[in-house]
C-alpha cells in the first residue's frame, strides 16, 4: 500500500541523499518527495510517498529514525491529512480553441500563467484527483508538457483546539 | 572482573565436578589455576568500563575537555584537530599520512599525548582502532588521507558498523574549491561511506569543528555504537581558528532510549515465570552494555540455559554450566536443540542473525519471544517479539532481576536445564580421544591446549573469518567480555590480526593471540611490520589447511567436491615470512609437537608466528546447512553411539542414524526440495542433481524417514 510520511530533517547538505538513500537501499521505490525548509530554517520536511507492505513499512520508518539527521517522522497515510499537489500544464491552444480551456480552468479554480502563439500553461493546485481529472481533460487539446511537484501533506489542527 | 562476577564463577564452580569429564566446553584448568586478575589501569575492570560508559552518555567530553592548553589560542585547523582528540582524551592513533592529511599529520608532530601507530594499509588501521575499541570499550581513532587512503578504510568502517564498534574516522579532503572536480586523490569519501557509518560529517567551516568532534565521539559511543567519519577539506587545516573545545552536546534529533518501559518489564517477568523451557539468547548487545553480571544473575535466579552469539561469546562466563554456549550455524547440538524446543527466547542484545536462526520458518516453532534492544529498528526485524523493550540492556535485566525478587519469583523444576544438559553430555562438541584423521593435528585439539594455557580472564583472543573461526568459537574457553574478537555481522577476512595488535595496544599486559587461517592471514599481512616495529608482541596461531577451508568445506558438502579456485598453489613459507619482517616463528605438523610449541608461542616476548599445518579435508563440526533449520545437523558427535559424529534432524533415537557421517544434501537439491514441498512435509521429492548423484539422494531419503 501506499504510505505518506512528513520527515522532519536538519536543513543540511548530504541530508536528503542520506534518507533517499536509505529508503532506495531496502529496494523501496519513492513514488514522490517533496523537500523544502520549514518555519525553523535549520529544518526541513520532507513528504515521501512509498509503496510498501506494512512489515517493510515499519522498519523503514525505524531505519529512518536512526539517521541522526532525522528530528521526527509523521505518518500521515491513516490521517485525514491535508493533501496538495501543483501542476504546470502546457496545453496545446490555437486561439481559436483559447476560451475552451480558459473555462476549463475556471471551473478548477486554476490560473493561466502564460500564452504562447498556440499553447496555455495553466497552474492548478489540488488534490491527486482534481489534478487527474483535469489531466484527462486537457489530453484531449494535446498536452505538450507537464510538470507535478509531488504531494506535501500536513495534518489538520484538532477539531477541538 | 568485579565482585558479583567473582561471586558469581564462584557459585558456577560448585557444580562443575557434577559435570562429565568428556564435557570439554566447560572445564578449563586454567580457569581454577588462576585467580581472576583486576585490570592494569588499561579499562579493562567493570568499575571503569562502566565509568566510562556513564561518561559517554551523559555527553561530556572522555578527556578534558575544554580543560587543555589549547583552550582559547588561536591555531589551524590541522592543530584544532589534534588539540581535539587530545580534549577527549586519545592517546592512541591509528593511521597512514598522504597528501590531503599532512597538515594534520604535521600537528600531530608537536603532541606529547597521542601515541600514532602507522600501520601498513588504511584497512588494517580501522581494523587495528577496532580491535582497540572492542578490547578497551573505548572509542577507537583511524586517520588518513583522501582518495585511497580514505576509501581503503571502507572495509574496516562496514565491519565495524555491522558490529556496533565505536569508531572515530578521519580522513583528509581535498580543498573546498575543488570538490567535485575529479581533483587528484579526491573520493567522495562521505557519500561512499554513507549507508555503512552511524553517523558523517563533512567539515564546511572551522567554526564547526569543535563541535563536529565532540558528537562525533558522543553518536560514536553511545546508543547503538557504530563509526562515525569526519571528512576535512586540507583547506581548512590550514586556516586558523580560536579554539574552545564543548563540554557538552546537544543534538535535538539524536536521544537514544536507555530505560525499559516499566510496563513492558512487568510483562517480561509474568512470561518468564510462567515459561517451563525458557532460553536466554545472548549478544554482542550485553557486552556493549555491559549488562554480563545482570545476564548471570538472571540466567542463575530462573535456571535459564544461555546460548551466545559469536559477538555475544565471553558475556556470560564459559565456567558457568548453564552456558551453552555457541548457537546457529556452527554452534553446539545440545544450543541448537535448546532454541528449537524452548517456550520462551529471551533476546539480549541480539539481532536473531540468519547465522544463528537457520530456516526461519522452522526456527524456535514453540517459542514466544522476549527481545531487548537499544536499537527499535533491530525488534520486530527477524521475529515478532511479543515483547518488546528497547533500551539499554543492562537497566532492563537489572529491572526485570528487581522484579522477579520482589515478585519472589521462583525457577520452574530442573527438568528442563537438566534435559539441555543431558544433551550436552550426549553431543559435545569435541571429545578428547576424537579425531577425524588420527596422525594429523586436530584444529580442535590445538585450540583447547592453547584455551588451557591461556587466563581466560585476562587474555584476549581475536580471530579472522572462516574455520579456525568456529573452531575458535567452539573451543577457546573466555570468562570475561571483550577478551574474544571477531568479525561478526560482515565477516571480514583480514580483520584479525590488525584487530589483535590494536587490542595489544590498548591492553599491553595481556597475552594477545590472533587465531588465523592461511587465506585470511594473508589479506593484512603486512601488518607484521606494524607489530615488530611498535614492539607489539602479538601471537599468531595459523591454522594452516592449504586451503580456503570453510569454502572448501560448502563445495565438499554441497557442491559435489567441485572445489572452485579454494586450494591454494603458492603459499609462501609462512615462517621464513615472518622471520623476514622480524618475528619469530616455528611450524608443526605432528599432534605430539602442539604443546610444547604452544608453550613456545605465549612464552615469547617477541611477536610469533606459529603455523600449525591440519589437513585440507579438516570440516568445521556440526553444521547446519545454510537454508535448513538450526536442528538439523551435519557431524555432530553422539556419544551414545560410542563417539561417533552423526547427521541427523532433531532428536532421532539413538542407533536408527548410527554410522558414519551421512552424505549432506547438496545445497541446490535441498532448496528446490523445500520448495516443492512447501518445505512443510516430510517427504522429500527427489530434486534436482539427485539423479547425477544418487547415492546423496538415497542416503537424504533414509535420513528423512529416520525424522
Amino acid at each position: 500500500m501506499k504510505y505518506i510520511l512528513s520527515v522532519l530533517v536538519e536543513n543540511k547538505p548530504g541530508v536528503l541523499s542520506r534518507v533517499t538513500g536509505l529508503i532506495s537501499r531496502r529496494g523501496f521505490n519513492i513514488d514522490s518527495l517533496t523537500v523544502a525548509p520549514t518555519e525553523d530554517v535549520t529544518m526541513s520536511r520532507m513528504t515521501i510517498i512509498v509503496n510498501a507492505d506494512e512489515v517493510a513499512y515499519e522498519q523503514l520508518t525505524k531505519q529512518l529514525h536512526k539517521l541522526v539527521s532525522v528530528y521526527k517522522i509523521s505518518d500521515l497515510t491513516e490521517e485525514d491529512a491535508i493533501e496538495r499537489e501543483l501542476v504546470l500544464f502546457k496545453v496545446v491552444a490555437p486561439p481559436d480553441r483559447r476560451h475552451e480551456i480558459i473555462e476549463i480552468a475556471n471551473i478548477f479554480r486554476a490560473n493561466i500563467v502564460d500564452v504562447g502563439k498556440n499553447s496555455l500553461t495553466v497552474e492548478a493546485t489540488g488534490t491527486a484527483s482534481k489534478l487527474d481529472a483535469m489531466e484527462d481533460l486537457f489530453r484531449s487539446y494535446g498536452i505538450r508538457q507537464l510538470t507535478r511537484t509531488g504531494k506535501i501533506a500536513m495534518s489538520r489542527g484538532a477539531r477541538d483546539a | 572482573m568485579t565482585d558479583q562476577m567473582n561471586a558469581a564463577a564462584r557459585a558456577g564452580s560448585p557444580r562443575t565436578p557434577d559435570m562429565p569429564d568428556d564435557i570439554r566446553q566447560h572445564r578449563c584448568a586454567s580457569a581454577a589455576a588462576l585467580a581472576p586478575k583486576d585490570g592494569k589501569g588499561d579499562g579493562t575492570t567493570r568499575a571503569e568500563r562502566l565509568a566510562l560508559k556513564e561518561r559517554a552518555v551523559s555527553g561530556r567530553p572522555f578527556g578534558p575537555g575544554s580543560a587543555t592548553e589549547h583552550e582559547g589560542k588561536t591555531i589551524t585547523g590541522a592543530q584544532a584537530v589534534i588539540a581535539s582528540l587530545e580534549a577527549e582524551g586519545v592517546d592512541v592513533l591509528f593511521g597512514y599520512p598522504g597528501g590531503q592529511a599532512i597538515k594534520i599529520y604535521d600537528a600531530l608532530y608537536d603532541s606529547t599525548k597521542i601515541r600514532h601507530i602507522l600501520a601498513r594499509h588504511e584497512q588494517a588501521a580501522v581494523h587495528e582502532a577496532d580491535g582497540y575499541a572492542r578490547a578497551t570499550g573505548r572509542v577507537g581513532v583511524a586517520l588518513v588521507t583522501s582518495g585511497p587512503g580514505a576509501t581503503n578504510t571502507v572495509t574496516g568502517i562496514a565491519t565495524a558498523y555491522m558490529d556496533s564498534v565505536p569508531l572515530v574516522i578521519i580522513t583528509g579532503q581535498v580543498t573546498r574549491g575543488v570538490i567535485g572536480t575529479d581533483a587528484f586523490q579526491e573520493a567522495d569519501i562521505v557519500g561512499i561511506t554513507m549507508p555503512v557509518v552511524k553517523h558523517s560529517f563533512l567539515l564546511q567551516s572551522n567554526d564547526d569543528l569543535t563541535r563536529t568532534f565532540r558528537e562525533a565521539f558522543y553518536i560514536a559511543s553511545t546508543g547503538r555504537p557504530g563509526p562515525v567519519l569526519i571528512d576535512i577539506p586540507s583547506d581548512l587545516a590550514g586556516e586558523t581558528m580560536v579554539f574552545h573545545y564543548p563540554d557538552q552536546v546537544n543534538i535535538p534529533s539524536y536521544r537514544p532510549t536507555y530505560r525499559g518501559n516499566a510496563k513492558q518489564v512487568r510483562q517480561a517477568v509474568e512470561l518468564i515465570r510462567a515459561a517451563s523451557r525458557p532460553v536466554l539468547y545472548v549478544g554482542g548487545g550485553v557486552v556493549t552494555s555491559h549488562a554480563c553480571s545482570e545476564v548471570v544473575e538472571l540466567a542463575e535466579k530462573m535456571r535459564i540455559p544461555v546460548v551466545t552469539t559469536l559477538l555475544g561469546k565471553a558475556a556470560v562466563p564459559c565456567s558457568n554450566p548453564l552456558n551453552l554456549g555457541p548457537v546457529g550455524m556452527h554452534g553446539s547440538k545440545y544450543a541448537n536443540m535448546a532454541m528449537t524446543e524452548a517456550d520462551l527466547i529471551i533476546a539480549v542484545g541480539a539481532r536473531f542473525s540468519d547465522r544463528v536462526t537457520g530456516k526461519l520458518s522452522e526456527f524456535a516453532p514453540h517459542a514466544t519471544f522476549i527481545h531487548i534492544d537499544i536499537d527499535p529498528a533491530e525488534i520486530g526485524k527477524v521475529v515478532d517479539p511479543k515483547v518488546p523493550i528497547v533500551g539499554d540492556a543492562r537497566n532492563i535485566v537489572a529491572a526485570i532481576n528487581e522484579r522477579l525478587d520482589r515478585v519472589g519469583a521462583e525457577p520452574q523444576d530442573e527438568a528442563w536445564v537438566e534435559t539441555v544438559f543431558a544433551w550436552r553430555e550426549r553431543w559435545p562438541f569435541y571429545t578428547e580421544d576424537f579425531a577425524d584423521y588420527p596422525d594429523r593435528i586436530a584444529p580442535e585439539q590445538v585450540l583447547e591446549a592453547l584455551s588451557a594455557k591461556l587466563d581466560p580472564h585476562a587474555s584476549v583472543v581475536t580471530t579472522e573469518v572462516g574455520q579456525h573461526q568456529m573452531w575458535a568459537h567452539q573451543h577457546v574457553h573466555r570468562e570475561e567480555s571483550r577478551t574474544f574478537i571477531s568479525s561478526g555481522g560482515l565477516g571480514t577476512m583480514g580483520f584479525g590480526f590488525p584487530a589483535a595488535v590494536g587490542a595489544k595496544i590498548g591492553r599491553p599486559g595481556a597475552q594477545v593471540v590472533c587465531i588465523a587461517g592461511d587465506g585470511s592471514i594473508q589479506m593484512n599481512i603486512q601488518e607484521m611490520a606494524t607489530a615488530i616495529g611498535n614492539g607489539i608482541a602479538v601471537k599468531v596461531l595459523l591454522i594452516d589447511n592449504n586451503a580456503l577451508g570453510m569454502v572448501h568445506q560448502w563445495q565438499r558438502l554441497f557442491y559435489h567436491e567441485r572445489y572452485s579456485c579454494t586450494e591454494f598453489t603458492a603459499n609462501p613459507d609462512f615462517v621464513k615470512l615472518a622471520e623476514a619482517y622480524g618475528w619469530d616463528a616455528a611450524r608443526i605438523t605432528r599432534p605430539d609437537e602442539v604443546d610444547a610449541a604452544l608453550d613456545r608461542m605465549l612464552a615469547s616476548d617477541k611477536p610469533y608466528l606459529l603455523d600449525v599445518i591440519i589437513p585440507t579435508a579438516q570440516t568445521v563440526y556440526p553444521m547446519v546447512a545454510p537454508g535448513a533449520a538450526i536442528d538439523d545437523i551435519i557431524g555432530a558427535i553422539d556419544v551414545t553411539l560410542g563417539g561417533v559424529r552423526v547427521t541427523e534432524k532433531g532428536m532421532s533415537p539413538a542407533g536408527e542414524t548410527a554410522g558414519a557421517i551421512a552424505e549432506p544434501l547438496p545445497l541446490n537439491a535441498r532448496t528446490d526440495g523445500a520448495a516443492r514441498t512447501g518445505g512443510a512435509t516430510r517427504q522429500s521429492a527427489p530434486a534436482m542433481g539427485a539423479e547425477a548423484h544418487p547415492q546423496i539422494a538415497a542416503d537424504d531419503a533414509d535420513r528423512k524417514g529416520g525424522e
